[in-house]
């Protein structure tokens, strides 16, 4: 249980046995990998600040299976969870990152000026593009487990730091409490503001307690820079802006994130990250770069060939509705996006977005034109 | 088994020897070292790391090159103060007596199990207010939840329960049916009659608390328990888990099926959780006498049938509540119980007799009189839609049940429903007849 410790203490006086829970109708990583054994062997323990077992695979248990993707089922509540369940979580890594081992080791690359290209994806057909990722500020015990005295002092570290931001970065902070209606109703119709979580994966992992204490949003006043602070992690980073200019999106992204850590280093604070597993994040399936870079782009011809998925897989894209994950697209308007977080730098990452769309869009343009695409196929990246 | 509780010589004559292995767990947890009392506390996580405690990997701790040390604080910890949830627009029980003292007070505590005051106020921190009630805002976790936070339990007990004070007042239990005078309504206006409450296991956390093990450890108790009834009480248990289609299409038309909570007062305190494991509901043949287990609480008792024999569905209800309970002492269980609380259930607002009797009934015309609520207030009744709390009513139709919970016994609770509904359809009937209706003079709350 978030901030208390009753399973601990209640469930050994029960055996493993008694307590395992029932996987039978499952379908997520953890309820591959979690076996009778495992479960036996990883239940007395416990992080530094209380997190169990159970607290780890709460959200899995109470979350089968869902229908479009295979879920992770499993959250940590602070960062010592990846180290003291390694036993469970390592396999859910290597399951869910394409078989990435322990003993690899995650680069990471936020110099933009290695970017070949990106500044020059077609406006025509993409409308959009967008660079988002996450962070924790290390020794603050991650959403699902964090007290509200935490929480509030994530927010308070988070908004002084955001606020030295100057330049084209400078900005501003709004609490979710207090904003007025006024404020909602801009944030509604910049498509800025975040609600209370109301997916079953996110509640049963105890992330939206308490809300909206301490959440809030910033942006830069020109809308293109936002930070969502005590949503699903500490911090959600997004550089974003109309068109096809993916490099000066992921510019700004680059030179924002650098400089927020400069600002939390200042201050004595830092970002959980490590060279095995890169930033840590609540959610396993973010660690790494915890990077999304995607464009929303106009394929009606592509989408409708019997190859796109397998064109898709072999530039390690994914494909999403515009409503983000969970949507199906509308008017053959897609959100296109890099399927990978851990074992590539956020340079490789979104070099595969920048390349990848740039081929998809060509293909859009034979298809339109009459064209077979079979010879622009691409190998497996 | 009497029907009055609370003498020592009942209780040391179930103290079989399975029931004393329960109690010394039981208090070999409570009367824990105070070493073991520091471990319990969420405060002191610190120390954990210092002791090295078998179950935590202390040696990972010290072998990795960096931010914490052994001996570090390991969680950041913040005075109360910074902890104080922000309740400035909340409405329910709970944010009405959770002063910044208060939690100052109990923040640092936890029940013998480790529940803590902010899983208990969990539920009224993320919910508000509610439209049409004021919600309680907390739930107990184990039995000792309202002993070790009754500085907030109980004057929230007192505000929802009109005024019972736990401190200096004790709460009668009566389940002797046989004391009910009356209680055959007219069938022309009374649809159906209903009594419901609920029991809890003594030594089994409750469900925003209570681990897998302990939760399937509630099923097999009441499970076998049931089993066990006969006659016109004998029946069939599903579960959740297990049932087939053709089953839970027949629960569902027998309106008996119940289904994962939605409703975030539920969910927020935790009792959803390893849905639907260890959940199911049992009913006898005659479909007039209904358990549910592990939704709510631990169990939920329910004796209906349609028509107006209010007093045959209390005759049912009191034997069949007997026997389930003779039948979990055999095995050295007991309900939860004590005699300013009567029965011990999760919400605060079912502890006592956790009542609720009740009968649908068409009203045409005084349904639409003015003085409806004034006449329903003062027979100490309350009105909900035929769909239960939070609808409203259909036509003519209403759900009629009593307000009180606790303070009064149950034979007192489900009389004054009797007298109450007698009283309303004499209404009803003086209007057919043209004639006029008074309000009744207010019945007194504690007998």
């Amino acid at each position: 249980m978030p901030f208390g410790n009753t399973h601990n203490q209640l469930k050994m006086n029960y055996t493993a046995e008694q307590e395992y829970p029932d996987l039978s109708k499952h379908n997520n990583h953890m309820a591959k990998v979690l076996t009778p054994e495992m479960y036996a062997n990883l239940r007395d323990k416990q992080t530094p600040s209380g997190f169990t077992l159970d607290d780890v695979i709460q959200t899995g248990v109470d979350n089968p299976g869902h229908p479009f993707i295979m879920t992770v089922g499993c959250v940590a509540g602070d960062e010592e969870t990846y180290e003291v369940f390694k036993d469970l979580l390592d396999p859910v890594i290597e399951d869910r990152h394409g078989g990435y081992k322990p003993t690899d080791k995650h680069k990471t690359d936020l110099n933009p000026d290695n970017l070949q290209g990106g500044d020059d994806l077609d406006p025509n057909y993409v409308l959009s593009s967008r660079v988002r990722t996450g962070r924790s500020i290390r020794g603050f015990c991650l959403p699902p487990h964090c007290s509200r005295g935490e929480r509030r002092g994530i927010e308070g570290l988070s908004v002084e730091a955001l606020g030295a931001l100057d330049g084209d970065l400078k900005g501003k902070y709004y609490a979710l409490k207090d904003m007025t209606e006024e404020e909602q109703q801009q944030l509604i119709d910049d498509h800025f503001l975040f609600d209370k979580p109301v997916s079953p994966l996110l509640l049963a992992s105890g992330m939206a307690r308490d809300w909206p204490d301490a959440r809030g949003i910033w942006h830069n006043d020109n809308k293109t820079f936002l930070v969502w602070v005590n949503e699903e992690d500490h911090l959600r980073v997004i550089s974003m802006q109309k068109g096809g200019n993916m490099k000066e999106v992921f510019n700004r992204f680059c030179t924002g994130l650098t400089k927020i850590e400069e600002l939390f280093k200042e201050k004595g604070h830092e970002f959980m990250w490590n060279e095995h597993l890169g930033y840590v994040l609540t959610c396993p399936s973010n660690l790494g770069t915890g990077l999304r870079g995607g464009v929303h782009v106009k394929l009606p011809n592509v989408s409708k060939h019997e190859k796109f998925g397998e064109i898709l897989k072999r530039l390690r894209l994914q494909k999403r509705g515009t409503g983000g994950v969970d949507t199906a697209a509308v008017g053959g308007v897609f959100d296109i996006s890099n399927a990978d977080r851990l074992g590539f730098s956020e340079v490789e990452l979104v070099q595969m977005v920048v390349d990848g769309v740039k081929l998809l869009v060509d293909m859009e343009k034979c298809l339109e034109a009459g064209q077979s695409i079979d010879d622009l196929m691409p190998e497996q990246k | 088994m009497t029907s009055s509780r609370g003498s020592d010589a009942y209780r040391t004559q179930y103290l079989t020897p399975f029931i004393w292995r329960k109690l010394i767990c039981f208090y070999r947890v409570k009367m824990a070292s105070s070493f073991a009392r520091i471990l319990s506390s969420k405060r002191k996580v610190g120390i954990l790391s210092l002791v090295g405690a078998g179950s935590l990997t202390v040696g990972f701790f010290l072998n990795r090159e960096q931010h914490v040390n052994a001996g570090a604080q390991v969680r950041r910890i913040y005075p109360p103060s910074a902890e104080y949830p922000d309740l400035r627009k909340h409405n329910n029980c709970m944010a009405s007596h959770l002063t910044p003292a208060v939690y100052g007070k109990l923040c640092n505590k936890t029940t013998p199990n480790g529940y803590t005051l902010d899983e208990a106020i969990q539920t009224g921190v993320d919910n508000p207010g509610h439209p049409f009630i004021k919600t309680v805002g907390m739930v107990a976790g184990d039995e000792e939840s309202y002993e070790v936070f009754a500085d907030l339990f109980n004057p929230v007990i007192k505000e929802r329960h009109n005024g019972y004070d736990p401190c200096n007042m004790k709460h009668p239990t009566d389940l002797d049916s046989s004391k009910i005078r009356g209680g055959q309504f007219d069938d022309k206006y009374v649809l159906s009659s209903r009594v419901r409450t609920g029991r809890s296991i003594r030594g089994l956390s409750l469900p925003p608390a209570c681990t897998r093990a302990e939760r399937r450890e509630v099923e097999k108790v009441v499970v076998d328990a049931l089993a066990g009834l006969k006659g016109d009480l004998a029946g069939k248990y599903y579960s959740l888990t297990q049932m087939t289609e053709q089953e839970q299409q027949q629960l569902i038309d027998d309106h008996f099926l119940f289904d994962k909570p939605v409703s975030p007062l539920l969910t927020c305190a935790g009792m959803a959780r390893d849905w639907p494991d260890a959940r199911g509901i049992w009913h006898n043949n005659e479909k007039t006498f209904l358990v549910w287990i592990n939704e709510e609480d631990h169990t939920r008792v329910i004796s209906m049938e349609k028509g107006g024999n209010m007093r045959r569905v209390f005759e049912r209800f009191c034997k069949g509540l007997q026997e389930v309970e003779r039948l979990i002492q055999e095995k050295g269980w007991e309900f939860m119980w004590n005699e300013h609380l009567g029965y011990i259930l999760t919400c605060p607002s079912n502890l006592g007799t956790g009542l609720r009797a009740g009968v649908h009934v068409t009203l045409p015309r005084l349904g639409k009189d003015p003085r409806f609520p004034k006449i329903l207030d003062n027979l100490r009744l309350q009105k909900r839609g035929t769909g239960g709390v939070d609808t409203a009513a259909v036509g003519n139709t209403f759900d009629i049940s009593n307000l009180d919970r606790l303070g009064q016994s149950e034979v007192q609770l489900v009389q004054t429903v009797i007298d109450g509904v007698n009283y309303l359809i004499e209404c009803e009937k003086k209007l057919e007849r043209g004639q006029d209706i008074k309000i009744p003079a207010p019945i007194s709350q504690f007998k």
